[in-house]
């Protein structure tokens, strides 16, 4: 489904990642985790087509499309979706407005018409209260004045009514307790779908006892130094990053 | 004499050789008016409150008085905010009372239009017309003075709370002959009365009128008023208005000036603070296209101590609009522990839209908190980019954006009918290309469960 090679960002001249390769198949969940620093973030805000992030090497392929050659909309529209990790506010754009707008264009992409309205008053409502949200969220501004648990929530909200064919989630554990973690988890598991794959940005392992990922893999300078199943993300729980940084470098 | 004065001199003559016998007092002003503005002439742009405001569209037209209020009343319901309010009409300048709804009204209050007050010689009338915008005020107000004969009069008696909103609805029709019409709007709240006023100026498509409004509210002892004005005429009328707001103690005045319509528009919205206490809230937005000139010029005077305003003026300009804002705050010298903050935040659409922003502090107190901000500018990019990794194209996004510019200021509107209106009103007004329909109506729709 996605395949990076070879993968060389600069960020203001100087170089994040340097030759990062992955592949990620439809049906299966990766974490990569790494020490702050390591390019965790810069290799999603990259995929998602954010502004000051310079390729100067290798590819990212999406479904047999080439992604650095897509405007920002139509990656989100073939089905990338990036959860951030600082949710931006936005203040006057109502929840509803952007739900609206965004499931559209998604649907105009398919060759789809726009959705019904009462179609999609039963859908959202429906995903609100999976979120455990109340529906006066639909009204209020995206993220403004949320909480940080609200944010994530919004972000896991938009990928339920979105459907993604692969869910990006950058730090979606940062700043929340233990019962938001809970109900955001809950969120991303329902997501899990043969069609349908996720990938987990994590500094910490906790998320991974809530989503169980298939494929673990280890980001340290600007690159993946080591990949495995579940139980790496233990052992990198109980080792820390040093060992696999002293591996890689022996 | 120049030539443009003379045009409307002349058409006061008309007027007044046709009037019948009248209390000498008001014939006295308007003499006054006409004398006033004869002296003064239209403003011209050498002129600091005019710098940026050309007034030849109105100087160098032909603007006859209409003498009936005829107005289809299909087409009229159809312009009619939709909501239970008492409601005087005035087409053209003409009060409309089959339009007009003003059975019902509550003990302690007196609503009716000015012509009926100043046949009564009303004691509402007498004293406060024209103690509050004067002759001095502008050409304009003189002007207004010299024709006044029709409008709204208002007044509330001493705690009187009047629960249905009243609605002041000036429509403009489209005709062969363009007509002026020079409105009076007195109110006058006896102590802790409270009153929700929407004057709404709306009208057909093609209306080139010349509409100069002079507004004066005398808010007494905790008297609370808040004041709609959604002018959404259509893109070819003249709309020049000169509001006056007085204010006693503990007083609260809330305006929302609503500006989407008119070729050519001019407010001028003035606060007396006079006693402690007294809080006054101006809020404004203005939208201009294609060549739409919209100037608010705003003033409040803190003229006693413990007194309190807030301002907030958003404008978006698209095409080759012009947009101008003044907001002057005086405190006068014994004036300590007033606040005062103030704030205009302009959006250019185009390249070729223009703004004038100048907030004006004159603080000759020592013991205040006062704070003024003016920004133009475009949009956040980082919320840009946000709404595209959600699949909307760039032009989609901006024009959200746009609407929750504007939307900051719908916030401080507490009646939905005017919220709507509004926001489905500049929803509408955004270029094509930022393609926002359904959109709205789905917030609505919401709303209605």
């Amino acid at each position: 489904m996605l395949e990076v090679k070879d993968l060389h960002v600069t960020v203001e001249g100087s170089e994040i990642l340097k030759g990062l390769t992955l592949t990620i198949n439809a049906g299966e969940v990766h974490a990569i985790m790494g020490p702050n620093g390591a390019g965790k973030s810069t290799l999603s805000a990259v995929i998602a087509g954010k502004d000051g992030y310079e390729v100067t090497q290798g590819s990212i392929t999406f479904e047999g499309q080439d992604v650095l050659e897509m405007e920002i909309e139509e990656r989100a529209r073939a089905g990338l979706l990036l959860g951030f990790q600082y949710p931006v506010e936005i203040p006057g754009v109502k929840n509803i407005y952007l739900l609206k707008a965004a499931l559209n264009a998604k649907r105009e992409a398919e060759g789809l018409g726009e959705i019904p309205a009462p179609e999609f008053m039963k859908l959202i409502k429906e995903k609100v209260a999976s979120m455990k949200m109340d529906t006066s969220f639909l009204q209020r501004a995206v993220n403004e004045g949320f909480s940080g648990g609200e944010k994530k929530r919004n972000e896991i909200l938009q990928m339920l009514v979105l459907e993604p064919r692969l869910a990006m989630l950058d730090e979606i554990d940062s700043g929340l307790d233990i019962d938001a973690m809970k109900v955001v988890a809950d969120g991303v598991n329902s997501l899990r779908a043969e069609d349908r794959a996720i990938l987990l940005v994590t500094h910490y392992q906790r998320l991974l006892d809530y989503i169980v990922p298939d494929r673990v893999h280890v980001l340290v300078d600007g690159r993946i130094v080591k990949s495995g199943d579940a139980a790496l993300a233990l052992e990198l729980e109980s080792r820390g990053y040093d060992w696999v940084q002293e591996e890689s470098a022996a | 004499m120049s030539e443009d004065v003379k045009t409307f001199l002349d058409r006061l003559a008309e007027r007044n050789a046709a009037r019948g016998p009248e209390p000498t007092w008001i014939a006295a002003r308007r003499q006054a008016g006409a004398a006033r503005f004869e002296a003064m002439g239209f403003p011209h742009r050498r002129v600091e409150e005019w710098k940026y405001t050309d007034v030849r569209a109105i100087a160098r037209g032909d603007f006859a008085l209409a003498s009936d209020a005829e107005f289809s009343p299909a087409s009229a319901a159809a312009l009619t905010l939709p909501i239970e309010a008492h409601r005087l009409t005035f087409v053209d300048g003409v009060f409309a009372p089959a339009l007009s709804r003003l059975d019902e009204l509550p003990e302690g209050v007196a609503l009716m239009p000015l012509s009926a007050a100043l046949e009564e010689n009303h004691e509402a009338v007498g004293g406060p017309l024209g103690r509050l915008t004067g002759v001095e005020f502008s050409s304009f107000a003189a002007l207004n003075t010299a024709f006044m004969e029709e409008g709204a009069v208002l007044r509330l008696a001493p705690g009187t709370v009047v629960e249905k909103p009243i609605v002041l609805q000036f429509l403009s029709r489209a005709g062969e002959q363009a007509v002026m019409s020079h409105p009076r709007i007195l109110i006058q709240m006896a102590g802790r009365s409270e009153a929700t006023v929407i004057e709404h100026h709306v009208g057909q498509e093609e209306a080139a009128n010349f509409t100069n409004l002079v507004e004066e509210i005398i808010l007494e002892r905790g008297a609370m008023l808040t004041h709609y004005k959604l002018q959404e005429a259509s893109l070819k009328d003249l709309h020049v208005a000169s509001i006056h707001v007085e204010q006693a103690r503990d007083s609260r005045y809330a305006s929302c000036n609503l500006n989407l319509g008119g070729a050519l528009v001019r407010n001028d919205l003035v606060a007396e603070l006079n006693g402690q206490g007294a809080e006054t809230q101006f809020n404004g937005l203005f939208y201009g296209q294609g060549r739409q000139h919209v100037d608010n010029h705003t003033l409040v005077n803190h003229n006693a101590p413990h007194t309190v305003s807030r301002e907030n003026y958003k404008g978006i300009l698209d095409d080759r609009a012009h947009g101008v804002f003044n907001g002057k705050v005086i405190v006068k010298r014994d004036s300590q522990k007033i606040e005062a903050e103030q704030s205009n935040a302009n959006l250019l659409l185009s390249d070729r839209a223009e703004i004038d922003t100048k907030p004006e502090l004159e603080i000759y107190a020592d013991d205040v908190k006062c704070a003024h901000g003016a920004t133009t500018g475009q949009l956040d990019e980082e919320a840009v980019f946000a709404l595209r990794t959600r699949g909307l194209d760039e032009q989609t996004a901006r024009g959200l954006l746009t609407l929750a510019f504007a939307g900051e200021v719908m916030e401080q509107v507490n009646l939905d009918v005017v919220a709507e209106r509004v926001e489905l009103a500049v929803a509408g007004k955004l270029p094509e290309r930022f393609n926002l329909a359904g959109l709205v109506e789905a917030a609505v729709a919401l709303n209605e469960e």
